[in-house]
């Protein structure tokens, strides 16, 4: 039985070739990599997990490693923004316009279980979790969370990073 | 027990003062209209001339509804004391400290946020640790447990 060789047809995906996306993956991954290990964290500093993101952010944990070390206080030049610590209800408009200041792309950490949660506070005073107000890319509950937690959570942060798209190039490439 | 606080007793007697012994600290009753003059004596003749706190209790159900609670300091007598003058729920309204004590302003404030309660010669009761547009005094056991007020719109 002779064997009928049919060409495979390139199908276009949308009106652009299997090139394109082949080449658009691939930059994705080039671009990704390059992002989760320049990540510049902005720390949103309330509450008493400040001393637990001190220790993380020393030396012996060292979070230069993921390119996660260099906190910048100024949100237009971060790309993280660590919410460490409680936000109330009155500090959540600030909260709010961080994040609006922050350029594109990026990411957020809720960093203790106040921010992801809003812990053990519930009453009329904190807000039940900081993804009520702005979306959240990675949790790290605990009170406070440890160091490993920490680096865990910037290591699956980095993940979700690499895997994702980035689109910093039109559509013509 | 200080030696101060023997005279004390005996300036403050019944049947407008109800003094208390609590773990080493007095503790007088009086009637709220008697406050700004029992504050004025304890400061000047008894250098009471630390002012610690105001808060209010909330006793819902009973009548008269909330209690108003004081603590002063003596920084040479080295001791406390606590008044505490009872105020109705229809008009939640004490005397103000602020010509006594500068201190006083700040914590009235507060005590004005989270219990409502109105101090009479406070020029300045705006919210300090709540927000304009706050409705309602959230240590009141009448105020929802759960109740939020929030500034920014929650997603989706």
């Amino acid at each position: 039985m002779a064997r009928t060789s049919t060409p495979i047809p390139i199908q276009s995906v949308g009106g652009k070739s299997a090139a394109f996306e082949y080449l658009t993956t691939k930059k994705d991954e080039l671009v990704g990599w390059a992002r989760k290990f320049s990540l510049f964290p902005y720390p949103f500093v309330t509450a008493c997990c400040a001393m637990e993101f001190m220790a993380v952010s020393s030396s012996p944990y060292d979070t230069d490693r993921f390119g996660a070390a260099l906190p910048r206080f100024s949100p237009r030049q971060a790309d993280l923004l660590m919410v460490v610590g409680t936000v109330t209800h009155k500090q959540a408009p600030v909260l709010y316009k961080v994040y609006e200041q922050m350029c594109e792309p990026k990411w957020v950490m809720a960093f203790g279980v106040c921010a992801t949660s809003g812990g053990f506070y519930q009453n009329y005073a904190a807000v039940q979790g900081i993804d009520r107000i702005i979306p959240v890319d990675v949790y790290v509950p605990g009170c406070p969370p440890r160091p490993e937690m920490v680096i865990d959570g910037i290591m699956q942060l980095q993940d979700k990073i690499a895997r994702s798209r980035h689109p910093i190039i039109s559509k013509d490439f | 027990m200080a030696a101060v606080l023997g005279p004390l007793q005996l300036r403050l007697a019944p049947p407008d003062y109800a003094v208390t012994l609590t773990r080493g600290m007095l503790v007088v009753q009086l009637p709220p209209e008697k406050l700004l003059e029992t504050v004025k004596l304890l400061k000047s003749e008894f250098h009471f001339d630390l002012f610690l706190d105001v808060t209010a209790i909330d006793w819902l159900p009973k009548a008269p509804r909330f209690e108003v609670v004081y603590h002063f300091y003596s920084t040479s007598h080295f001791v406390r004391i606590r008044l505490k003058t009872p105020v109705p729920d229809a008009d939640p309204t004490v005397d103000s400290l602020v010509s006594l004590y500068g201190a006083a302003g700040i914590m009235e404030r507060e005590c004005h946020d989270m219990y409502g309660i109105g101090f009479r010669g406070n020029a300045d009761l705006r919210p300090i640790l709540l927000y304009e547009g706050f409705v309602g005094h959230p240590l009141r056991k009448d105020y929802p447990k759960l109740q939020e007020q929030p500034l920014v719109p929650y997603r989706k």
